[in-house]
């Protein structure tokens, strides 16, 4: 188990590197970072030059990586060009958009799964295409569309939640959006949830389960639903990566000053320090998130832990 | 213990209920069907046998000849729907389990009825250690706690003899051989000394040497703890050895029923005799062996008549048309031969013949 997760922690490396240099290439490719700051004019060619030697542009793309790599691992992650620390947005950005995945997940786990079960005991009857079609439909839509049509049901007609959520961003403001971010994953889960149950309970060993004369809730918690959350746990845990990263439109939307915001800001402003900070936290929370993933499979099943 | 009041057997049965002097379990008239898109399949049509405490029956048929089905019914595993049991009875003690209600049936399963299945590797959890799977049994059905639990467990597996049980009882499944998973199986059925227990192939998923150690044991634990046994297999060879009789299915009947060594001498159904003949034996070296003819029957059109008649040898016109039934098996002179039946309209001709 120790070689194991010590064998994942050096391949995180490469991914690491890789990554990274991909997004520095990406950015630096997308414009030059000196016209976004002058607004709509031309900038003075005196000051561009003090710009770009200033924030170190006028050097090799490979030795810009380097010295910002450097600087990140000594925690700093460079100021934005309207002075403001990078850290410091992260230290804002961060918790909200924390708060606003753990609301997500945890709807994701609890409603997916249920429902996962619910449909996956009864293959084939009225409850299971019922939730199938939502899922469906679900699916279908667009993230901005269901968020949108939420904040103007809910926040606007019914007057059940504030419609733009406050900068503290407290929990129970995020209860909402957490569901509108979770709807797509939750319906995967859902499916995915549902096709494992249903294909474990033929299984031999839940008919053994029975024959047992285990109680069914038994035969359904320890026997049949641990076998079928591995697929599950799977899926769950990558997306927490896509949900820290990918929560963009519903920031928006409910105007929540999270990570997705601050990254919308920076790409819109060409800002360069924002965009790769945090783009290189969330690919780390995407690799922890990878390992935890690997490390919970072996734990919920024995045949990887000794292979 | 209360293995000793097993063993002496004149003691009564620690179960003492009034109904001891008849069959511990009694399966009349059993009707098995599957609802299926090609339509209805009859895997089970009026199956009877009865089985007492200490006596071991073997059920003996091709894969489809609906013997597994049987068990299922009794253990009441089957997946209803598509199942459905239009009509029969099977009484445990007298009672009819088929009109209990879903928590009595679930009381009986591994208490008093256990049953052992044929693939251990795939019947066990694979994600649970054995010491939990067998705990289970204590926990659920005894309310121990889980290190008594555990204790219990290790006791098991010494009893089937597991070496080093205690450093094992926390391994998971794919960590043990065929056939010490299947002497797991095996503890699991036995962990409630259950009066019944039904083993649906036990051996047919291990090589030979094991599957005699398997067999051996299983009819040790059995005389042990006095328990009725139904045998499952398609093994003729397993059977001659640990069976007191025999009922012979064939599309979802019995076509023979015998006490086993009266089966083997003198067979009293075509298709009894064919599976006889199909056994390699030494003498017939460099002979080509004998095979049945033709396939088992689809169960959703199972022929008129007997069922056997496309295959049999000495099939007339009457197989063709009637049903044959299980008639009770006499001498050439008359005297009844005590548990046979054949279901062939010419028995007299395959057993006197």
């Amino acid at each position: 188990m120790g070689r194991y997760v010590i064998r994942r922690l050096l391949q995180m490396i490469p991914v690491f590197i890789g990554a990274t240099l991909l997004i520095f290439l990406m950015v630096n490719v997308m414009g030059d970072p000196i016209a976004g700051l002058c607004g709509e004019r031309q900038c003075d060619p005196a000051t561009e030059a003090r710009l770009r030697q200033e924030f170190g542009l006028d050097q090799p793309v490979w030795q810009q990586y380097l010295t910002y790599m450097g600087h990140v691992f000594s925690g700093d992650f460079g100021t934005a060009f309207n002075g403001q620390k990078v850290i410091d947005l992260m230290a804002s950005a961060f918790p909200v958009t924390i708060r606003l995945t753990i609301v997500a997940i945890v709807f994701e786990i609890i409603i997916g799964i249920i429902f996962g079960v619910i449909t996956g005991l009864r293959r084939g009857r009225p409850v299971d295409t019922s939730v199938l079609l939502l899922t469906l439909v679900v699916i279908a839509v667009p993230t901005f569309v269901t968020g949108l049509l939420a904040q103007l049901v809910f926040g606007v007609n019914w007057q059940l939640i504030r419609p733009s959520v406050s900068p503290a961003a407290p929990f129970d403001e995020l209860i909402l959006p957490g569901l509108v971010l979770a709807s797509v994953s939750l319906a995967y889960v859902t499916r995915l949830t549902r096709t494992s149950i249903a294909e474990n309970a033929r299984s031999d060993y839940v008919r053994t389960a029975v024959a047992k004369g285990l109680p069914r809730h038994r035969v359904i918690t320890r026997h049949l639903l641990r076998n079928s959350l591995i697929p599950v746990v799977t899926f769950i845990g990558t997306d927490i990566g896509a949900l820290m990263g990918g929560a963009i439109v519903t920031e928006r939307i409910f105007n929540i000053h999270g990570v997705g915001f601050q990254l919308y800001q920076g790409i819109l402003r060409q800002n360069t320090q924002t965009v790769v900070g945090f783009v290189t936290v969330l690919v780390i929370v995407f690799l922890v998130a990878n390992l935890l993933v690997d490390l919970l499979y072996a734990v919920l099943d024995p045949r990887i832990r000794y292979a | 213990m209360t293995i000793i009041d097993h063993t002496t057997a004149d003691v009564p049965s620690p179960h003492g209920s009034p109904e001891d002097s008849g069959p511990l379990l009694e399966v009349r008239d059993l009707h098995v069907e599957f609802h299926t898109r090609d339509g209805v399949a009859r895997a089970v049509n009026g199956v009877n046998y009865s089985v007492s405490s200490g006596e071991t029956l073997a059920v003996l048929g091709e894969s489809g000849s609906g013997k597994s089905v049987t068990a299922q019914a009794i253990m009441g595993i089957l997946d209803m729907p598509p199942g459905r049991i239009p009509q029969g009875e099977i009484l445990y003690r007298g009672r009819d389990m088929l009109t209990m209600s879903n928590e009595e049936r679930r009381l009986i399963r591994g208490q008093k009825i256990a049953m052992i299945f044929q693939d251990a590797l795939s019947s066990l959890n694979p994600v649970l250690s054995v010491g939990y799977q067998l705990g289970e049994m204590f926990r659920v059905h005894q309310g121990l706690s889980k290190k008594e639990a555990k204790a219990k467990a290790i006791e098991l597996m010494d009893r089937v003899r597991i070496p080093a049980a205690k450093d094992r009882v926390n391994d998971y499944p794919h960590q043990f051989s065929g056939g010490m998973r299947q002497r797991i199986m095996i503890a699991m059925a036995l962990a409630l000394e259950p009066d019944l227990i039904i083993a649906d192939e036990p051996t047919t998923a291990l090589d030979v040497t094991v599957q005699a150690q398997v067999m051996d044991l299983l009819a040790e634990l059995q005389r042990e703890y006095n328990m009725g046994l139904i045998l499952i297999t398609h093994d003729l060879g397993v059977v001659a050895d640990v069976a007191d009789k025999i009922a012979v299915m064939y599309a979802g009947r019995i076509v023979e029923t015998a006490p086993v060594h009266e089966l083997y001498k003198r067979p009293a159904h075509p298709y009894t005799r064919g599976l006889l003949d199909s056994i390699p034996r030494l003498d017939q070296k460099g002979q080509e062996l004998y095979a049945i003819k033709g396939l088992p029957p689809n169960l959703t059109r199972i022929p008129a008549g007997c069922a056997f008649n496309p295959r049999c040898p000495s099939a007339q016109d009457i197989c063709r048309t009637d049903i044959p039934a299980l008639l009770s098996v006499t001498e050439r002179d008359g005297t009844e031969l005590p548990g046979r039946g054949s279901a062939c309209h010419f028995w007299k001709e395959t057993i006197h013949g």
